[in-house]
């Protein structure tokens, strides 16, 4: 299976993706934003089918989308981020846009599917390069905030107290999830970006471990389950979204399932 | 009006402060110096300003005239030596142990990773074995009762070793045997720190006995003194410019505003003037 160069690109691919997806979903899930997470994964959408109309490559729209739309959302604080209705407006919106867009677009189909549901086995080196600088960028910044961060998560009021900037912290945060996004969407698509960022995410933060731990094992994880993924799909020929969300859901399940059985 | 208790150096002196929330003026013209190592209870009813002056206090809202000094400073946010332990309210990341909790405040306003070290591991230990803590360290905090959550918050307060507590109603979601036990464990803390402590609290009863001085909020007001001087029918009745009785029963101390009502407790809720 590693023979191919394209199997080589795609594990790749899910490796600098998973890196991101597992600590940054951590804080997600911790924090309580998964919904604005899965906002911001349309409003890429959208900047992908834009970005498709004018003839640049999907992965800027959908960071530049998404970007935008992070930091927007940041700014906003509560008034935004923490309502249901108004995620949910945004959302279908965007996704309502990004119709429009694929409807003016006569390639439409493909492009379609390929955004919405992810095509690992089509990323080319070019955007490997991209990858791995987001990545390694998006790292970076969650190491320089990450212990702010969880402070200003679990007690708001103290961490303000104590002088952490909790609307700048914010909104850094929900960029780096936009980014994180784009980068997933590569691989799962827009509409299962769920299936890396949040499900091992909470898998892990139901263990209960220690923070560095649990972002750490968060990474492990989501890599685990997007190689998973990849390596079912080569031996059964279903799409390795598929496979992705399936493990997602099930190791979320079958932890659950194990801590109920040890309580009794 | 102007209270100056004793000749010890002064933890927290406010000269001539009005402080506003929303707009509205909660505070007028305060001005007051707290010595140090002094366990101050503050007391008034919901909307006489404890909130506001503490937020003050802690340099997140300015004061809208007046100066404001802690240890001969201006008050500022972030201020190491100012530890605050806000309300009690939603639990998040209760699945993390008493002590990943407690480690979480730790230099919290640092950038990098959370990572403590030697150093920073030893000073969680000790704010845990400060407090008794030490068997809820590696209990997850969603399965620890009010007191014990409690416990871990003061924990938290005292990691930047502070030498001035503000305490939000610390006692608000206690039951009564737990109330007197966590005031008696801050005052003995404050006691072998020599903090200054600033409680504010519904009411009186739990903090008999304890507290060197009472600071009651009132109608934009506020009086400072020794339990004596302050909760007296004489001075609680200019303070609030109405009818308030001071009555004495059984050891305890009820604050009887005219026409029945409990003058510190939120007055919708009938039986509970019971309490001061």
């Amino acid at each position: 299976m590693l023979d191919y160069d394209f199997m080589r690109t795609a594990f790749l691919a899910a490796l600098l993706v998973a890196l991101v997806c597992g600590p940054v979903g951590w804080f997600l899930v911790l924090r309580g934003q998964t919904f604005a997470s899965h906002a911001l994964s349309h409003v890429g959408f959208a900047g992908a089918t834009g970005a498709l109309m004018l003839g640049l490559s999907p992965l800027t729209g959908l960071a530049g989308g998404a970007l935008a739309a992070g930091i927007l959302m940041g700014l906003a604080g509560d008034r935004v981020a923490g309502r249901d209705v108004m995620i949910g407006l945004v959302l279908s919106v965007a996704m309502g846009v990004g119709a429009l867009f694929l409807h003016l677009l006569t390639r439409s189909a493909s492009a379609a599917t390929a955004l919405l549901f992810g095509d690992i086995l089509g990323i080319s080196p070019g955007m490997l390069g991209w990858l791995v600088l987001l990545s390694a960028g998006c790292l970076l910044g969650l190491g320089i905030m990450a212990r702010p961060l969880l402070f200003a998560t679990l007690q708001p009021e103290m961490a303000e107290a104590k002088g952490v900037p909790l609307q700048l912290l914010d909104v850094l945060f929900l960029a780096l999830v936009a980014i994180a996004t784009a980068e997933c969407a590569q691989i799962t698509g827009v509409l299962l970006v769920f299936t890396l960022m949040v499900a091992p995410a909470a898998t892990v933060l139901r263990l209960g471990l220690s923070p560095l731990a649990g972002l750490g094992a968060a990474a492990g994880l989501a890599l685990a389950e997007a190689w998973g993924g990849l390596i079912l799909s080569w031996y059964t020929d279903c799409p390795t979204s598929f496979w992705i969300a399936l493990l997602g859901g099930a190791g979320f399940l079958l932890v659950g399932l194990a801590q109920r059985l040890r309580a009794r | 009006m102007t209270a100056v208790l004793s000749s010890s150096p002064d933890s927290i002196r406010l000269h001539d402060v009005t402080l506003a929330r929303g707009g509205r003026v909660v505070l007028s013209q305060i001005s007051l110096a707290i010595p140090q190592g002094s366990f101050v209870g503050v007391l008034g009813a919901n909307g006489a300003g404890k909130t506001t002056l503490f937020h003050a206090l802690l340099g997140l809202e300015p004061a809208v005239q007046g100066s404001m000094q802690i240890n001969g400073q201006p008050v500022q946010r972030g201020h190491r030596s100012v530890g605050y332990m806000p309300q009690m309210r939603k639990l998040i990341g209760g699945q993390f142990t008493g002590w990943s909790m407690v480690a979480s405040a730790l230099h919290g306003q640092r950038w990098g990773l959370p990572w403590y070290g030697r150093a920073g591991r030893a000073a969680v230990d000790a704010a845990l074995a400060a407090v008794d803590a030490q068997d809820l360290a590696q209990r997850p905090v969603a399965a620890l009762s009010g007191g014990e959550r409690q416990r871990l918050l003061l924990a938290q307060t005292l990691l930047d070793d502070p030498s001035v507590l503000l305490l939000d109603e610390p006692l608000a979601s206690l039951d009564p045997a737990r109330m007197r036990e966590t005031v008696e464990r801050i005052h003995t803390l404050a006691r072998a720190r020599n903090m200054t402590v600033l409680m504010s609290a519904h009411d009186i009863n739990p903090l008999l006995g304890l507290m060197d001085h009472v600071l009651y909020l009132a109608r934009g007001r506020a009086l400072l003194g020794t339990v004596d001087e302050v909760i007296t029918t004489k001075a609680l009745t200019a303070l609030y410019g109405a009818p308030v009785d001071v009555v004495r029963a059984g050891g305890r101390v009820f604050v009887v505003a005219e026409g029945g009502g409990s003058a510190l407790q939120e007055h919708d809720c009938g039986g509970c003037g019971a309490h001061a």
